[in-house]
């Protein structure tokens, strides 16, 4: 694929002994959704956490094989990190606000990036709360705790909170697996909304929100990609028994 | 059936009410011993002169000053090395044999003897170091005593701010610097400043360490440096009530003094809960 964002290539990750992802090879489409599923403990979320190093943090761990955005290894010795995670933005699981203001949530990313322009940081938390749907939800209360609103309403806070250091990418794993339908269903709207600007690379277990959101899918086994194709396709005419097992809900 | 299940429910809990209130109790008769016989001798005069006719008469000035200097120098090693110990082991360091080693070194540090630390502090501060028996030398010494608390104290405070914050920063592209100045100690400083300040009113209270390190029998001044030798509340109440030529007759200095260090102890604990309840409330503001 020409038009790709990252291309991962022959990835491996450790955990100590424990081969977490097995020779990984994939395309992520720039601007597009690129879902990602599997059973638990597949290794969905370390892939994930791979495309921003996050796994660096884990002590033990390792990782071989590369990973290119825009051209560049990020796993090459020469490669600031930080520079990595700012473009490469997260939204996790579990939303976790900081215990501040939703203005200073949206902020943060903003005032730890060296801007001291307040008259820009209120401009960019307005339309980061704005990209994030939630603006209207918040405008009243900016300096209010982030903990004061619902788990849907936080979350969309640390959507909007990454999104305010114009990242280029957004990872998401399983933004939603917490939230009650209502909330799910306003976050894949976003998700559709946000794929004009960035290119979103999502976890989910909800193969039901794969087909939904995503406009590419790709298939993890016991820390290989089983299988990666369009979205339409995977979902209609898997090219593996395994793929079509787990699709229909055999396991996992 | 049911009944004989109620009833041991009852017996379990009416056993454990006896429990705390019997702690409580205990607290309680001690606390009413002292106040009861301390309270006649305080006054402005007793807190503000020096000991005179052989510590028969006068005040415990030079004892309260000394013991709130030596806090004080205490205080000075003990905040920022614990602190900046607890920050490293729990941020930076990584799980190694080396970091594991140097952690069950802390916690059993705090669990010597402090009259081990006293003997310590003489051969190190009064005589390698040349210091000699004074304020510096005692307040180092207790110091010492105190940091395996404040790491440890200070340590929990971190472990308590969730891993969420932190890898929220970073996901953000916050440097591990950045991340521990602004999304991480924010919220431990409360708990570690409690943790600090509980030790430290340990370390004040404490007789053993400053007994061959400065603390002076009787002195009819109070230190004018820290190079000076000082009068201590613990060590004046021990003597007070163990080796003064007239025990019986000093009696009621002595429950003065102890009324002081407690109130003194009591003061810096109290201190150290609305601080933390202060931190709190800013926090989830």
């Amino acid at each position: 694929m020409d038009d790709s964002k990252i291309t991962v290539r022959n990835f491996n990750f450790y955990y100590g002994a424990a081969k977490a992802l097995k020779n990984v090879n994939i395309d992520i489409a720039e601007n597009k959704v690129t879902g990602i599923i599997g059973p638990s403990g597949c290794g969905k979320s370390t892939f994930l956490r791979s495309l921003n190093r996050m796994n660096d943090v884990i002590t033990g761990s390792r990782a071989e094989g590369r990973v290119i955005l825009d051209g560049k290894n990020i796993y090459d010795e020469d490669v600031d990190v930080v520079e990595i995670r700012r473009k490469v933005g997260m939204v996790f699981q579990k939303s976790n606000p900081f215990p501040k203001s939703i203005f200073e949530n949206v902020a943060y990313g903003l005032r730890i990036n060296g801007i001291k322009d307040k008259y820009y940081i209120n401009e960019r938390v307005e339309k980061s709360l704005r990209d994030a749907a939630i603006w209207g939800e918040v405008k009243d209360r900016l300096y209010k705790s982030a903990f004061e609103l619902s788990g849907g309403q936080q979350q969309r806070v640390c959507i909007a909170r990454a999104l305010a250091v114009e990242p280029e990418v957004l990872l998401m794993d399983e933004p939603a697996s917490a939230l009650d339908p209502t909330a799910t269903l306003k976050i894949e709207e976003l998700i559709q909304e946000l794929k004009k600007k960035y290119t979103i690379v999502i976890v989910t277990h909800n193969m039901q929100q794969a087909a939904r959101i995503s406009d590419f899918t790709a298939f993890f086994m016991l820390g290989e990609l089983m299988e990666y194709n369009i979205t339409s396709v995977m979902f209609t005419n898997p090219s593996k028994k395994i793929t079509e097992d787990y699709i229909t809900g055999r396991f996992g | 059936m049911i009944k004989k299940k109620q009833l041991t429910q009852m017996l379990g809990f009416n056993l454990l009410r006896i429990c705390a209130l019997l702690v409580i109790l205990i607290l309680a008769a001690i606390l009413y011993d002292i106040i009861s016989k301390g309270i006649g001798v305080i006054s402005w005069r007793f807190l503000t002169t020096i000991p005179t006719d052989g510590m028969t008469k006068g005040g415990i000035l030079p004892a309260i000053i000394g013991t709130f200097l030596v806090t004080v120098i205490t205080a000075i090693l003990a905040i920022p090395l614990g602190m900046g110990c607890a920050i490293y082991l729990n941020e930076y360091a990584k799980d190694s044999i080396i970091t594991r080693l140097i952690r069950m070194s802390i916690r059993n540090l705090s669990g010597v003897p402090s009259i081990v630390y006293g003997l310590f502090g003489v051969i190190l501060f009064v005589q390698l170091m040349n210091i000699g028996a004074c304020v510096l030398s005692a307040g180092l010494t207790l110091g010492l005593m105190t940091l395996p608390w404040t790491i440890t104290a200070s340590e929990e405070a971190l472990k308590n701010v969730p891993d969420s914050y932190r890898e929220g920063a970073l996901a953000l592209g916050a440097t591990k610097w950045q991340t521990i100045k602004t999304n991480v100690l924010p919220y431990a400083v409360p708990g570690m400043l409690t943790g600090t300040i509980l030790g430290l009113s340990r370390a004040a209270g404490e007789t053993a360490p400053i007994l061959f390190t400065g603390a002076a029998f009787y002195l009819p001044y109070l230190p004018r440096s820290l190079f000076d030798q000082f009068m201590a509340l613990p060590y004046h109440l021990y003597i007070m009530s163990t080796q003064h030529h007239s025990i019986t007759k000093v009696r009621p200095i002595a429950y003065g003094t102890a009324l002081v260090l407690i109130a003194l102890i009591f003061t810096m604990n109290l201190f150290a809960v609305i601080l933390r309840y202060k931190l709190r409330k800013v926090k989830t503001e």
